[in-house]
């Protein structure tokens, strides 16, 4: 039986939306699938409709023709509130109440449905300790006294506070600062892997969607989807001018972050070189062998010892370089 | 003369200030009932037209234009419907505390920032509920200078109510002006003046703390 928290597939058929007195949609005749507990990345420019493709979807921004069903159930037909009560939604500004204590902020959605005092107080400090924030120092502070990577964790917990079945994301780390950024996003991923919602997550920065996404729409005007697939698929084989550009350089340092080393065959181990666990990337590999200069890197399996070895060429390989033979260069 | 008279005003106030504590009540009461009464209608008027934009031009143009009619001449013209007394006054009070209240209410809630209000539709609040729980409270503190402003507005313009037999410190005001020669003339005049001032200060001073207080804690600076 599945649980019922878990994601639930959404599906946008020839959505569109027409502002009036505007040549063109803004979104035009948008199809996609979400299977049940993805994390779709929507991708593009600034302006290219992507976030009021995502506000259709909890009519935010109601759709102009066109449906949009989450598992099964047409959108357009249920009340707007009622709806939203079942999608998280988390913003760019991220949009705490400054009036409200982070437990109340928090307590939202819970106190819209009615839940109990007891059930709301339980579930606070169990989401507040989900985005490691201690409940104990934080559940009644106010926003303004939090720092933006955590108010930005309680955005996410205050999202997640019904657990609702689909999450809307716009944007939900694009104002932090890189290095908390990159935190973020690494928890985000950890947290997904856990809770497995169905997640729709609009983002400009395509490092960010190839770090997080299962599937990446690359969007280009009127939220035309250009190309829409896994990180790894994009990376590899763009389906066109605008996708490669979009992507831009460093594609190949992109994908070798997405293949763990022990997808790859390993040569055998010289004794000399230094090493990296099973479970790193190709890129982790990468990075050593420019570090150190030397010809190749050993792997270690799980329990610790020396599996083999990669080489700069075993590295290219994977990314389906033609290999050249070993010494053989001019 | 003057020296002869000032030295008087110990002895005056010594014999009437139950009159001056009474009239002073009488004038906070004034003040209070008009700007309860204008929070209402105002905070009603600026939530009613805060969005729309030709209601909002309307209601703040007319609001500007009333203010600018002279309290004598709004008294005067409010007697033959009104009578004299408490509702002349406390109309024209409530009349003159609008425009600061509906100004204010209107600034304090499009001045809440838009990711707010949709941060909340997108939880599935109510647009009722949005305005009350979020909107409300956010523009809270600009309200509440406007019904500061208003106050002291009405302090001063409430002086003039006993024009048409209001009640309050313009009494003494008024007896002072139109008994000009007599010994006690300066005195009365002094008194009123004075005591208004005063009270303004009090009134001004209170709405330090209910700004404070009434501010939600986490808007507090």
């Amino acid at each position: 039986m599945p649980d019922p928290t878990a994601g639930v597939g959404i599906e946008l058929s020839d959505v569109t939306k027409r502002y009036p007195g505007q040549e063109h949609g803004a979104v035009e005749d948008f199809s996609l699938r979400v299977e049940p507990g993805e994390l779709l990345m929507f991708v593009g420019p600034s302006g290219c409709g992507k976030t009021t493709t995502m506000k259709m979807i909890n009519r935010i921004i109601e759709p102009t023709s066109g449906s949009i069903t989450i598992d099964g159930e047409d959108v357009l037909s249920l009340d707007p509130n009622e709806l939203r009560r079942h999608i998280g939604y988390v913003i760019q500004q991220i949009g705490l109440f400054p009036h409200m204590t982070i437990a109340e902020n928090i307590a939202t959605v819970p106190k819209l449905l009615g839940w109990s005092k007891a059930r709301v107080a339980d579930r606070v400090d169990e989401l507040l300790r989900t985005v490691a924030l201690d409940p104990g120092v934080f559940a009644h502070r106010y926003p303004k006294q939090l720092s933006g990577g955590q108010q930005q964790r309680v955005g996410v917990a205050r999202a997640l506070a019904a657990d609702p079945p689909v999450m809307l994301m716009d944007e939900p780390f694009g104002a932090t600062d890189p290095i908390t950024r990159l935190r973020l996003q690494e928890e985000f991923r950890r947290l997904q892997a856990d809770i497995g919602k169905t997640i729709i997550f609009v983002t400009h920065d395509f490092d960010e969607a190839v770090r997080l996404g299962d599937r990446i729409a690359v969007l280009s005007e009127r939220s035309r989807i250009e190309q829409c697939d896994t990180p790894a698929n994009i990376l590899a084989d763009p389906a066109n001018e605008y996708v490669a550009g979009f992507i831009g350089r460093g594609a190949g340092l992109m994908r070798l972050a997405l293949i763990p080393i022990g997808e790859v065959p390993l040569e055998a181990p010289d004794d000399s070189s230094a090493a990296l666990g099973v479970q790193d990337s190709l890129r982790d590999a990468l990075d050593l062998l420019v570090l150190t200069g030397g010809q190749r890197v050993n792997v270690t399996d799980e329990s610790g010892s020396v599996a083999g070895s990669l080489t700069h060429a075993g590295i290219s390989a994977a990314l389906g370089a033609p290999r050249l033979p070993t010494g053989t260069a001019p | 003369m003057t020296g002869l008279q000032l030295a008087n005003l110990d002895d005056f106030l010594a014999r009437r200030w139950e009159d001056v504590v009474e009239l002073a009540l009488q004038h906070l009461a004034a003040v209070a009932i008009s700007l309860a009464l204008a929070t209402a209608i105002g905070v009603l008027i600026g939530l009613l037209v805060w969005d729309r934009p030709v209601p909002r031009s309307v209601s703040l143009t007319a609001a500007g234009i009333a203010i600018t009619i002279p309290s004598l001449a709004l008294l005067a013209l409010l007697s033959p419907v009104l009578g004299l007394g408490w509702a002349p006054t406390i109309v024209s009070l409530v009349f003159y505390s609008l425009l600061p209240i509906v100004r204010n209410t209107v600034v304090g809630l499009r001045e809440v920032p838009g990711h707010l209000v949709e941060s909340a539709r997108g939880m599935g609040m109510t647009p009722a509920a949005v305005l009350l729980r979020i909107q409300l409270p956010l523009a809270w503190p600009v309200i509440v200078t406007g019904i500061r402003v208003a106050a002291q507005l009405t302090v001063g313009i409430a002086a003039i109510a006993a024009y048409v037999a209001g009640p309050g410190l313009g009494v003494y005001i008024f007896r002072g002006l139109s008994s000009l020669g007599s010994v006690n003339a300066l005195n009365f005049a002094l008194t009123g003046t004075l005591c208004v001032v005063l009270l303004a200060l009090l009134i001004d001073g209170a709405f330090v703390l209910i700004t404070r207080y009434s501010t939600p804690r986490g808007l507090r600076a």
